[in-house]
């Protein structure tokens, strides 16, 4: 990094005393049809000069809207109040002239979406080096420009970034975009970079480049750090500082130790207890968040989360709480009038949430008790393979290329079994998905469902044996048709498989009780509903034939953190009710972990390692095993300083032109450090699956265990 | 790219032919000249009529007959009118007409239809957006025949009230009118004034919605915040990253206008009496001709084949994501 001493050298910066950022009691609200949203409600908090703050909270919590205020990029409709002094200087109130000064020269911003932040029609070194010509136009020529712009890609960990500054954002996958964003934020070294959810849209192996990359752009540009995320794995080993926000206020703030070691709120509390643990080996109970956040357009007097909180009283109802200090620490403070209380319970952290939420470890299926071997084959693949056709050419269409989306895989679920299926965007999990939900002859390899061969079948068959299988999408807002009743919703697939009306009748409110939704709510559209209940409407859907297996597409990814653990609590609770079997895809390990008794990790096409859950997680053989598990953030301050990361390099290569030999090779650190005699293996020699223990299967020449946990 | 542009231009060529080859054949059928000729008073002599037959090789069957007019085609010769008068000295003449009606009239539409777009979506529910908006719709829904004669009317007040003839709204000169090139530059410009501004107006309309739309979509895109983000003004956001990538949609649209244009503005031909290609297609119908109809028909199919590849170039200059390599 010694190109970044040149680079960030600006001596005419001014040395300021005190906080970067000063945000006092700032209230934002909109315009809206059911009355004013009352977005952020008396915000108060300071960022140090080279702090890292990180501000945690679900959607709507206020927490992007607060530091688009900073920026001044709230839409004109915005009634803002309060006060902003960045560096002493009020920002409120001041022309977009005035800001646009301040804008990208002394505060910066990331933004959530790589995919589209960039402007599509210019190139990336264009759109850098505009950043620098629009502040330091007269002092900087366009070429010394372009010059830095390339000097900043090559910062930000760009391969070849002279030719790659040429490029349009398309041309960039989204890590790299993401990484081209950061270099414009630190192009004129700035004192307050806010990142407003820098990961969430990024695979884990990416986000953990990316997040690396922050640090340092925090290290060469010496700014304060604004981190805004609802995950709290992302923020605990990067901030110093933690705010919580819950319906526009902040209910929690402290030293990032504290507040995961001694949480004072229960929200808090419930975030932490809420979220599966990728550390936590043997079963643990999650704690779901009953209810959703408030509507902020008419709040009820007293606490926010009153609604929703297991330790409510009374007086909770009267006024809502201010912060106060915990503990005795002026630096700990919670909005709560019974942190008391919390604070004298026995146990701490997540434990003393599953206590005072009430969560239970979700007991294991009748089923799960009979050895594996013992138990009936649901689905079995055995060398699937699919690939596409790339063609070329609009009316004489030529086959230029092949992509080999999914390259020969096998494995097996048992009746009473999920595996978790894992792996980057792009490996070709869902391509799997579609092949065994088609029960269509596969291009290559062989299906099988409940021990028939789908090759064989015939529609009405495949028909037959569509009912013991069904299938949950990833978007609930998508996945139900809004202008149908949720009784038709639900009803449909046994109409479709002529069930009696008399059946149908007396079953649609049994399933709706099933997946914890009242009876009474059937006449309801989707669109009446959370996106958590939404979710459990579909998986009612998916229970309504009785199925043995029920595929799993990313069931709970576009869910709130409080939501998510109380969707991932009613697939337990069915599975162990009704025996059935998942094939659980998921990007997330940790819900894997928590959830699944098998998991199969799959890279390009091939699934590289698989095995119980267990053994792969604490002894992972394979390379790309052991990155994943490692990119993954553990909401632990403590043992997520202490970690050691592997930092895998560079993207997913094109499924189409995948490597020869050991597809994962050209990103593996383990390759990277054999001599070359052993690499030539890898260059030449697909490795096989092998056996390495019990029910532990990977595909390495050169497997051995690395703990990563 | 010059080869992918290339392989669409022989695309196009192929797709004139056969939509030439349609009219050419729908037209053969349904015309009889013959009949037309048979109805004058006092009928011609069979002899004359026969002889009109050989002419117009009615006698042969019709696809030979496209085969002998397409052989003239290609060579330059679009054959004969009915009145026996050769096409191609006329067709030159129409076709600079339509083109000096047109390309004013859409040049305009563009950069206003544009303009008053941006300005709609920007300002957004504000007087000036509803404003734009309702005279936007009363312009669409108003036909040009409305549309031309309400101008007309106009304008003869307009002159009225000056007291001498400012807008003429009749032919595209006044007819041996003498002066230099600069009197006549300006005699033109007098007589293009109304049917220019009957069809920017109706383009200004059009253009400006979809404009306000794509513009729209812009607005709320996260890559104009980035461009805030990093300190360009509101004003210089929008003009350089939001403008600039709300015209790609525009071009199919631009391209198009333009094609379609040409002899979509009969009526505006008509009512201004400017004898341009739009204006021939009514009579070579009336005529019951052929090689007109044909003639006119293989113009437009190749003023809209142009548009479309007029409309891939725009698309690829704008758009890097399409450029192909």
């Amino acid at each position: 990094m010694t190109s970044s001493e040149i680079l960030f050298d600006s001596p005419a910066d001014p040395v300021v005393e005190g906080p970067v950022l000063q945000v006092e009691d700032l209230h934002v609200s909109f315009p809206s049809e059911a009355g004013r949203v009352q977005a952020v409600r008396g915000l108060s908090y300071e960022v140090s000069p080279g702090e890292v703050l990180g501000i945690v909270g679900e959607s709507g919590s206020g927490k992007s809207v607060s530091s688009l205020a900073v920026m001044g990029l709230l839409p004109e409709s915005a009634r803002i109040s309060g006060s902003i002094k960045f560096q002493g200087r009020e920002l409120i109130g001041r022309t977009d002239a005035e800001l646009s000064k301040i804008r990208g020269r002394r505060i910066s911003m990331v933004f959530q979406d790589p995919l589209s932040a960039l402007t599509p029609v210019y190139t990336v070194g264009d759109q850098i080096a505009e950043a620098i010509l629009v502040h330091r136009g007269g002092a900087v020529s366009k070429q010394a420009a372009n010059k830095r712009a390339v000097e900043l890609l090559d910062l930000v960990g760009i391969p070849n970034a002279a030719e790659r500054a040429k490029a349009f954002p398309h041309e960039f996958s989204g890590g790299m975009r993401q990484r081209a964003v950061i270099a414009m934020a630190i192009a004129n070294d700035p004192d307050l970079i806010i990142a407003d959810e820098p990961t969430t849209a990024l695979d884990v192996t990416v986000q953990a480049q990316v997040l690396q990359l922050l640090e340092t752009a925090q290290e060469v540009t010496g700014a304060g750090i604004v981190i805004i995320t609802h995950d709290l794995g992302v923020v605990a080993g990067f901030a110093d500082r933690l705010m919580v926000m819950y319906a526009g206020r902040a209910v929690e703030t402290g030293k990032v130790d504290e507040i995961y070691q001694q949480p004072r709120m229960p929200y808090t509390l419930g975030l932490l207890g809420s979220i599966p643990r990728l550390d936590v080996g043997e079963k643990q109970a999650l704690v779901p968040i009953v209810g959703q956040p408030p509507s902020l357009t008419d709040l009820p007097p007293g606490c926010p989360f009153a609604p929703r909180c297991p330790m409510v009283v009374d007086a909770c109802h009267t006024a809502e709480p201010p912060l106060i200090d915990v503990d005795g620490s002026a630096e700990h403070r919670a909005a709560c009038i019974r942190t008391g209380e919390i604070a004298a319970t026995e146990t701490e952290g997540a434990e003393a949430a599953a206590e005072i939420f009430g969560a239970e470890v979700i007991e294991e299926a009748e089923i799960a008790k009979v050895p594996r071997e013992q138990r009936e084959t649901v689905l079995e693949l055995d060398g699937l393979v699919k690939e596409y056709a790339v063609n070329k050419g609009v009316v004489f269409k030529r086959r230029v290329g092949t992509v080999h989306a999914v390259a020969g895989i096998s494995f097996d679920i048992r009746e009473g079994e999920t595996l978790g299926l894992v792996g980057e965007s792009g490996c070709g999990k869902t391509t799997t998905l579609m092949e065994i939900l088609g029960l269509e002859k596969p291009m290559g390899g062989e299906i099988s469902v409940l021990g028939t061969n789908v090759s064989s079948l015939d529609s009405k068959r495949r028909f037959e044996i569509r009912r013991d299988m069904s299938v949950v999408f990833q978007d609930p807002m998508a996945s139900l048709d809004p202008r149908l009743t949720i009784n038709d919703v639900i009803a449909e697939p046994m109409q479709v498989h002529g069930y009696s009306k008399a059946d149908i009748n007396r079953r649609v409110p049994e399933l709706m009780k099933l997946v914890g939704l009242r009876p009474e709510q059937l006449s309801r559209y989707p669109g009446e509903f959370s996106g958590g209940q939404r979710q459990r409407i579909g998986i009612a859907r998916a229970l309504a034939l009785e199925p043995k297996l029920v595929v799993l597409d990313e069931p709970v990814s576009a869910l709130d953190v409080s939501i998510q653990a109380g969707v991932i609590n009613l697939l337990e609770e069915l599975k162990s009710k009704l025996g059935l079997a998942y094939l659980f895809v998921a990007h997330d390990l940790s819900v894997v972990r928590h959830i699944a008794d098998r998991v199969a990790v799959m890279y390009l096409g091939k699934i590289i390692e698989i095995g119980e859950v267990n053994r792969v997680f604490d002894a992972p053989r394979h390379p790309y095993t052991q990155a994943l598990l490692s990119a993954i953030p553990i909401p632990d301050p403590v043992k997520e300083r202490q970690r050691e990361r592997i930092i895998l390099t560079g993207d997913l290569p094109s499924p189409a032109n995948p490597p020869s030999g050991c597809r994962f090779r050209t990103r593996c650190f383990l390759h990277a450090s054999l001599p070359p005699e052993k690499q030539r293996v890898c260059i030449e020699v697909e490795p096989p699956r092998e056996v390495q223990a019990e029910d532990h299967e990977a595909a390495c020449h050169f497997a051995q265990i690395r703990q990563v946990l | 790219m010059a080869g992918f542009l290339l392989r669409r231009l022989v695309n196009y060529v192929v797709l004139a032919l056969v939509a030439t080859f349609l009219a050419f054949t729908l037209a053969s059928v349904t015309f009889d000249p013959i009949g037309l000729l048979q109805q004058r008073n006092p009928p011609p002599p069979a002899a004359s009529i026969e002889a009109k037959k050989r002419d117009l090789h009615l006698d042969q069957p019709i696809p030979q007959r496209f085969v002998t007019w397409m052989g003239g085609v290609v060579q330059g010769d679009f054959g004969r009118t009915v009145a026996d008068r050769p096409i191609t000295d006329e067709l030159g003449r129409r076709i600079g007409v339509s083109l000096r009606l047109f390309l004013l009239g859409i040049t305009i539409g563009i950069l206003f239809g544009v303009l008053i777009g941006v300005v709609s979506a920007i300002r957004q529910y504000k007087f000036s957006d509803y404003f734009a908006t309702l005279f936007s719709f009363i312009l669409l829904s108003t036909p040009v025949l409305v549309l031309g004669n309400l101008l007309k009317i106009g304008a003869q007040s307009v002159n009225n009230s000056i007291g001498s003839n400012v807008l003429i709204f009749v032919g595209e000169e006044t007819p041996g009118f003498q002066g230099n090139w600069f009197e006549h530059l300006g005699d033109r410009m007098q007589h293009l004034i109304l049917p220019t501004l009957a069809i920017a107006l109706g383009q200004i309309a059009y253009y400006s919605r979809y404009q306000r739309s794509s513009m729209l979509d812009v607005l709320g895109s996260d890559f104009l915040r980035t461009a805030q983000a990093k300190g360009l003004t509101r004003r210089k956001a929008l003009m350089k990253h939001g403008l600039r990538t709300a015209l790609i949609p525009m071009a199919t649209l631009f391209a198009f206008g333009f094609g379609l244009l040409v002899v979509g503005g009969t009526f505006t031909e008509r009512i201004f009496t400017w004898y341009g290609m739009g204006d021939w297609l009514v009579t070579g119908i009336s005529a019951q001709d052929t090689n007109i109809t044909a003639t006119v028909t293989l113009f437009v199919a190749v003023c809209v084949l142009f548009s479309g590849w007029l409309a891939d170039v725009l698309y690829a200059a704008l758009d890097p994501r399409i450029r192909v390599n």
